[in-house]
Parts: C-alpha cells; sequence; structure tokens
C-alpha cells in the first residue's frame, strides 16, 4: 500500500482530508521503474475546483496511454494546509504517487482564469522549485503552461519554461518525444527549450527579448534565436471525433464542484459576441458526430457509476444535431435513472419542452444573458439576444410552472450610458410583468423571482474589445448603484433582486488580462505580500494588490483605463490564434457603430479561422 | 429483495467520510451492474441503507449496507463484481439475501465491537480502570453537557499484547464511541489523550440475538449481557448459492 505523504496527525486537521489522498476510481498507478516521463499536472485551485475540469481529465488519460509517462495529478492545497506545509517545509506533492512534484520531469499547469495566477507561484513554491524559470537547473521540473490564459501569457512569463498555446490533444506527446530524445543524449534544459520553441504551438518566453518605447507601450518583440519564430500560431484539432477523449475519467470521492459527467459536444462558438474571448481564440467551430457522442455517453457512464451527465459547449443551442442528441439522452439514458443537466440552452418551445421532461420545474430557474439593457447597447457588443427573444421566452417559461428567472448582466461595457444602466433595471422589471400578465392569479405559485446579477467588463485580450478602457473601481460602484437605484424605482421591485460583483476584483483582473512582462514583479510581490486564492471573495486582498503595485513601481493605470491607440503592439500580438488583427479592427469599428455581425452560419464575417481547414467555414461546401 | 453487503475499510479509505462513502457505493453499484431498485421521482435514488455511520480516521473490519434489489445472481458472483470495481481499502466481505421481513441494519444495531491498536503497546492499567463500578463522562450533547455512566455500555473487553479489544453499545438507543473509552481512560491516567496513539478499527456490528431488545421496559444494560446475547449483522441474512 502506499504511503500518504501527510501524517494522519495532519490529514486529520484539515478540511476535507480526500483532496489530498488520490486513490480516486479511474485514477491511474504505475511502477516509478517502468516510466520515462514523470508529469504532474496541476490545476492551481482547490480539489473540488480542479477536479472539475474537463480538460485536466482529458490530457491526463492522454499522457497516461503511454506506457513510458506517468501523469499525476496536483492541486492547490487549502489555505489550512498550506500552512502546515511552509512551517513544516513539507514539498508539495502528486496525490498519485504521493512523491515530490520537484522529483518530476514536467509540472504541467493549466491556466484557466486570471485571478488564479498566485496559485501558481503557491504550487511553484510549495514544490520548491525556484519561481523563475531563470533560476531553475537541470534537476528541477520543466514548468510548463496551458489553457485559456496562455492567449496573453506574458505577466506569467518569468515563472514558465514553457507555454503550450492551442488545444491539448494537438502537440504534447510530440513534446514528451522531443524530451526523450533529448535526456537521452543529456543536452541540457537550455538545448531542449531551443528544440521545443520550434514545435507547433510552443512558447519559450525566455527566446524573446520585450522593448518598450518611452510611454510604456511595447516597441518591438524580438525573437533572440533562430528556433524562436516570431509568430505561435495556436494548435487547434480540425477533426474532433478523432482527438483523444477519455473512456473513464477519474471518479472523486468528494463532492466536487461539477459532480458528473461531462461530455463535451463542441468546440468554438459561432456568435461572435465581441466581448467574449472564448468565442474568438477557439474559433472554427467544430462538433463532434452524434454517433461519437452516443458512444462516449454510453461508455463513460458505465466506466464511472456517475449519475448525471452534462452537455459542455458555448452554446449548446447551436449544436446542429441537439434535439436527436437529447432524444437519446432522454429516451436512452434516462432509463437508466442517469440526470440530465443542460447548460446554456436558448429559452424556446423545444428547450423548455426538455427542460420539463428533465427537471423539476417548481425547483430549477431559468437563465438568460442579455448582457446589456438595452438594444443600442446589446448591439454595440453583438449579442443577437433581443427584448422580444427574451419576453417571448419568459412568457413560454411562465406558462410552463417556472417562476423563478435569472438575468445575467454587465455593466461598463463600452460606449455605456446611464440609460443603459437603468435599462438593466427596466428588462428585469419587464420580465417579472410578463409573469403577472402571463400567469393568472389563482395558478401563480407565488411572487414571481427575477435575479439580476452584474459583473464588470474586462477586455480579454484577441477580443474587438481589446482596445477598449476599463474605469476606475468607484465608477464600477457607480454604475452598480445607478442599477441598484432604478431597480427599487421599478413597479415589480418586489419580484426584483439585484446582485453586483466586486469592483476591486475586476481592477486586479483587468491587470493581469491585459498585463504585460512587468506584470509578472507586481504577481510575486502580491504573492510575498500572502496573497493566493484570489479568486475566492474571502481570501482577496486588494490592500495587498495596491501595496503590490507600489512596491514594484507600477501604475495599474496604464492596464486598465489608458486608451490603446489602433496600431499599439499588444503583449500578445506575437501569438496568432488564426483570427485576424484586421477583424478584431473591423469588429471594434463595427462596435462603435452600433452594427451588428452576423453569427458564423449565417454568414462569413472573414475572421481568418478559415485557415486551419476545418469546422463551421467548410459546413456549407460539401 | 433486499440484500446485505458487508464490507472493510483500511488505509486512506478511512478519510473519507460517511456521506462521501454513501456517494461512493451509490457509484460502485452502477458500476458492478447490480439491479437496484429506485425511489420514484425527478432525481431517482437507489433504495440503500448504512447500518451505522464510522468516524472518520476509523477503520473497519465490518460495515454494512442494506439495498433493495430486483434481481439477484449469486452471493459470490455480486460480491466479486463489486470488488472488481472497488478502489484500493474498500473490499466487499459478503453480499447476502435479507428474509423479506428483515428489519433495516440501521434500525437493528445494537453492539459493535472495536479493536484498538497502539502504536507503543497498550498502557496494563487499563484492566484496573476497568475494575471500577463506575466509569462517568462528561458526555455532550447538542444542548449541554450531561454526566453519563459507561460502564454498562462496555459490554466486554480484553487487553492483549498490541491492543485493546472492546465490546460496545452501539445504535440508536445507546451508542458509545471507543474514543469516548480512550479519553475516559487517559483521563483516570491523569493523562492526555492523544488519539492518534493508536488505531481504532471497527470488527464487526451486531444486533440482539432473538430477533429485538430484550423484553420488558428495562434499559438493555440492565439486562445481563453474554457472548450469545448478539448476532451479527451478517448472519441474519442468508448466502445465495451459486446454483440458484
Amino acid at each position: 500500500m502506499r504511503k500518504l505523504a501527510l501524517s494522519d496527525r495532519i490529514l486529520m486537521s484539515v478540511d476535507k482530508p480526500a483532496r489530498y489522498i488520490g486513490n480516486e476510481w479511474n485514477s491511474v498507478m504505475k511502477e516509478k521503474s517502468d516510466v520515462k516521463i514523470r508529469f504532474a499536472l496541476c490545476f492551481p485551485d482547490v480539489y473540488e475546483i480542479g477536479m472539475s475540469h474537463l480538460g485536466i481529465q482529458i490530457l491526463y488519460n492522454m499522457y497516461n496511454q503511454r506506457p513510458d509517462i506517468w501523469c499525476e495529478r496536483v492541486y492547490s492545497p487549502w489555505t489550512d494546509l498550506d500552512q502546515i506545509m511552509r512551517e513544516r517545509n513539507i514539498p508539495l506533492f502528486a496525490v498519485e504517487s504521493q512523491d515530490p512534484v520537484k522529483e518530476f520531469d514536467f509540472l504541467g499547469i493549466t491556466i484557466q482564469y486570471e485571478m488564479c495566477y498566485t496559485n501558481i507561484l503557491q504550487i511553484l513554491d510549495l514544490s520548491q522549485i525556484p519561481l523563475h524559470a531563470c533560476d531553475r537547473t537541470e534537476e528541477d521540473p520543466i514548468v510548463i503552461g496551458g489553457g485559456p490564459c496562455t492567449y496573453n501569457p506574458e505577466p506569467l512569463a518569468d515563472f514558465f519554461d514553457l507555454f503550450y498555446i492551442g488545444e491539448g490533444e494537438v502537440a504534447n506527446l510530440a513534446l514528451m518525444d522531443l524530451y526523450l530524445e533529448y535526456k537521452e543524449q543529456n543536452a541540457g534544459r537550455q538545448e531542449f527549450l531551443r528544440r521545443a520553441a520550434k514545435l507547433p504551438g510552443i512558447y519559450v518566453p525566455s527566446l524573446y527579448r520585450v522593448s518598450y518605447h518611452e510611454d510604456g507601450t511595447i516597441s518591438a518583440f524580438t525573437p533572440l534565436c533562430g528556433e524562436a519564430p516570431e509568430q505561435v500560431r495556436k494548435v487547434i484539432e480540425t477533426e474532433l471525433d478523432d482527438a483523444y477523449y477519455p473512456d473513464n475519467p477519474v471518479v472523486p470521492f468528494i463532492k466536487v464542484t461539477q459532480d458528473r459527467l461531462v461530455l463535451e459536444i463542441q468546440r468554438g462558438c459561432i456568435r461572435g459576441c465581441r466581448f467574449c474571448q472564448a468565442g474568438m481564440v477557439y474559433r472554427p467551430v467544430r462538433e463532434r458526430s452524434l454517433s461519437w457522442l452516443k458512444e462516449k455517453a454510453s461508455k463513460m457512464l458505465k466506466s464511472t457509476g456517475h449519475e448525471e451527465i452534462s452537455l459542455s459547449s458555448l452554446s449548446s443551442s447551436d449544436f446542429s444535431q441537439l434535439e436527436e442528441l437529447i432524444r437519446f439522452l432522454i429516451e436512452e439514458i434516462g432509463e437508466k435513472k442517469i440526470n440530465i443537466s443542460l447548460p446554456s440552452l436558448r429559452i424556446d418551445a423545444f428547450s423548455l419542452d426538455v427542460m420539463r421532461r428533465i427537471q423539476d420545474v417548481k425547483k430549477s430557474s431559468l437563465t438568460f444573458a442579455p448582457e446589456a439593457g438595452t438594444q443600442r447597447l446589446r448591439d454595440v457588443i453583438n449579442k443577437g439576444l433581443t427584448q422580444e427573444d427574451i419576453l417571448t421566452g419568459a412568457a413560454a417559461a411562465f406558462e410552463g410552472g417556472w417562476n423563478k428567472v435569472k438575468l445575467y448582466f454587465m455593466l461598463g461595457l463600452p460606449s455605456e450610458t446611464e440609460e443603459d444602466m437603468e435599462g438593466i433595471a427596466a428588462l428585469s422589471n419587464e420580465v417579472a410583468r410578463v409573469y403577472y400578465d402571463t400567469v393568472p392569479k389563482e395558478k401563480r405559485n407565488g411572487r414571481v423571482q427575477v435575479t439580476a446579477s452584474s459583473s464588470f467588463f474586462i477586455p480579454k485580450p484577441f477580443t474587438p474589445f481589446q482596445w477598449a478602457s476599463m474605469l476606475e473601481a468607484e465608477e464600477y460602484l457607480e454604475r452598480a448603484r445607478v442599477v441598484n437605484h432604478a431597480m427599487k424605482e421599478q413597479l415589480n421591485r418586489k419580484s426584483l433582486n439585484y446582485q453586483w460583483h466586486s469592483p476591486e476584483t475586476t481592477i486586479i483582473e483587468g491587470v493581469l488580462a491585459r498585463g504585460d512582462r512587468r506584470v509578472g514583479a507586481v504577481i510575486e510581490a502580491a504573492y510575498r505580500n500572502g496573497c493566493i486564492y484570489d479568486a475566492w471573495t474571502e481570501s482577496f486582498h486588494y490592500d495587498k494588490w495596491m501595496e503590490a503595485f507600489a512596491a514594484v513601481g507600477l501604475d495599474y493605470h496604464f492596464y486598465t483605463s489608458r486608451t490603446r491607440s489602433l496600431d499599439e503592439i499588444f503583449p500578445w500580438d506575437f501569438i496568432d490564434t488564426g483570427v485576424t488583427r484586421e477583424f478584431l479592427k473591423r469588429e471594434w469599428k463595427r462596435a462603435q457603430e452600433g452594427r451588428v455581425t452576423p453569427n458564423c452560419r449565417a454568414g462569413c464575417a472573414g475572421c481568418g479561422a478559415k485557415t486551419f481547414g476545418g469546422g463551421v467555414c467548410y459546413e456549407t461546401e460539401n | 429483495m433486499k440484500l446485505r453487503i458487508k464490507f472493510a475499510k483500511s488505509g486512506c479509505m478511512k478519510l473519507i467520510g460517511h456521506l462521501d462513502i454513501m456517494r461512493y457505493f451509490q457509484k460502485t453499484i452502477r458500476r458492478a451492474g447490480i439491479d437496484i431498485a429506485y425511489s420514484e421521482g425527478f432525481s431517482p435514488h437507489q433504495i440503500m441503507s448504512f447500518a451505522a455511520p464510522l468516524g472518520v480516521g476509523l477503520e473497519s473490519q465490518g460495515e454494512y449496507l442494506d439495498i433493495q434489489v430486483h434481481s439477484a445472481s449469486s452471493s459470490r458472483q455480486m460480491a466479486a463484481e463489486l470488488n472488481r470495481v472497488m478502489t484500493e481499502g474498500i473490499e466487499v466481505r459478503s453480499v447476502r439475501r435479507l428474509p423479506e421481513d428483515g428489519r433495516n441494519a440501521m434500525s437493528i444495531v445494537a453492539a459493535a465491537d472495536y479493536f484498538l491498536r497502539f502504536e507503543n503497546g497498550c498502557p496494563p492499567e487499563f484492566d484496573a480502570f476497568m475494575a471500577q463500578e463506575n466509569i462517568s463522562v462528561l458526555k455532550k450533547t447538542k444542548k449541554n453537557k450531561i454526566l453519563l455512566d459507561i460502564r454498562p455500555l462496555i459490554y466486554d473487553f480484553r487487553r492483549e499484547e498490541t491492543g485493546i479489544f472492546l465490546k460496545l453499545a452501539a445504535g440508536s438507543v445507546n451508542n458509545l464511541k471507543p474514543e469516548l473509552v480512550m479519553e475516559a481512560f487517559f483521563s483516570w491516567l491523569g493523562e492526555a489523550w492523544d488519539p492518534f496513539c493508536c488505531q481504532i478499527c471497527r470488527l464487526e456490528l451486531y444486533a440482539w440475538a432473538g430477533g429485538g431488545k430484550p423484553e420488558g421496559d428495562a434499559a438493555p444494560e440492565q439486562k445481563p449481557v453474554s457472548a450469545d446475547s448478539f448476532i451479527s449483522l451478517e448472519e441474519l441474512g442468508e448466502s445465495i448459492d451459486d446454483a440458484e
């Protein structure tokens, strides 16, 4: 039996010791002596979040298919264990073998959101790996980053040996083969990194130099050697059915955030909302086939014993085979007492009928994401949803027995006026009014509950809004107050509930999202000030971040509220996502004109993703 | 048909709490393809109940859950199917059919055997401690603390070289945790009780022999208790032969 890295005394003194013991069903054990590469795959947040992530499950199983690689998992120790590990100098370990991460060949970290950046430093620090890539020796693992935030990896450039840009299934194994070659030749860490830089999708930050203008903007981004390409092009799978997908995902013992089987039906989104990074960088839309999905669903349910299955995509309603897939799930999978959960469905007659069949109407709520309060602003952001869509959908839902509605909005969008802010309250009120108009008194099940919540808009790289300015924390709060005040003026105010996000978190996320290499020092200073788990409200400390900016001597306004010129070189410009800068500029201009752009199926807007040679761009050509 | 599953829990699985063990079994029963019965409604759940929750950190050789099934193969085959889909540290020991009128394990648990394995040998004073007529401890309830004599709830004990065997009252009427006995013992010794000085293992769970509690109004602890006062939960079910 395995010896655990932590004593019973420690495990019994921390919250949820099951986070740290491994041994889950479908987790993979191998003999150390049988493998040539040990890979520690890390999600830098608490276990329950990390175990809910599909990408980790895919890569974990993909690596472990190879007999010469043992891939194990690593999560951030929660703050209670973090403290104990620091006090007693216990090195961070992988949950399968319980061996220290520092003994591994690779530490691969998925970077899913900006607010986990200090957790990445926590992982390196607890693993006893030097924080800076330049301080690492042959004894240290190669630290590699992947995931959505690598579309601007620059704030993290100092901490990673290399970044993998694109979909993990494509070239990770080629990287492993290169590593084996290098190891055999004993060529040295630097030589390996130089060779890796030649692989598609690989970015080695130490092989580039960034120069700045006096005003702080970038003047040049220069490769330092021949192996480093000027542009790093993202890698993607063109045929999703052929991409690796596991039959047997790991099944956690404790309840995790997404405690269900996840079936990814498609990648990318046809919609082209101008604020949405995922909708731009994951282009083109690629669907999985119905036969593939049916087979995978059945296999995975059998191998895991999960009692719930969920579909994953950016916009399930746009999946062309949705009706047939749902029919299969309800009639064949539902028979086996499996719960079905369908996120991100457009509310219409079809989806309401489906939802009525799979969930308890009384308990569930309907979700709409209008994102903005007026049609004008929804046109600016290219959100196709109209007020009529929402009210018609809501009326149908109320007739079907629902009486809880959630509405998601953003505040601080480009060109937003007071009318747009008040529009959030007005639209919420309209939804409530529709309830009282539609449902006769005797049939009402109490009052309708309309919950509106707003986050603050954060411009992200590779979106048409990458040129947009952010506001000050106080201004965000002021806008939320305008909405809140307007809510209280509405006729149906007693049915309305309004919530808003933290403006401080917004500022930090904004800096990290569009930051350059100089921001790395701020992240490190914040971490040294004690910041970890910034994504968790209770452990987010704005003052410590502000101290970090002051200590480093960087003004965060440079990254948030500054006006960016159209020809400014952005830190992320060396990445080629397929979507051209010209297209983004065009969309930014159309946004300012309030002109909508049709979705990919209604008409090609020429974004550039067609060069990948697959997906929606070629649907009509056959 | 009602089935009773007996299982052992050891190694790192001792850190998985009761609710998670329930969830774990729901999934293993699906993986094993056991033809379990479900409740009605929008989120049907498996008809399943556990005999007695085991504290986090404790190992066990004798845990039980009862399930309702539509059909069953042989005891041997079902145990093998379940063990094929278990993680290391959980082992199904037996699967037995309960009589149709058999009561739920949870409602009949009356006693439990424990072995407390001491890292550095068992303190020899335990015999003297047990020789007392009364052992009063402060027991915390939801609202307040009450003084309780636990001596009558210790049905049997035996000091061995490596540790202590205890047979204690268990279930919904009188439930005595071995940790409470140790707390009392160490406090009697004038020492602080370190929960990590021994590994506690539950060995078996019992019901009163003869189908229920002893007759009369008297609390069970006032009746003389002997070795044949109890029957293990496993013995209340019968094995399903391969031939059936």
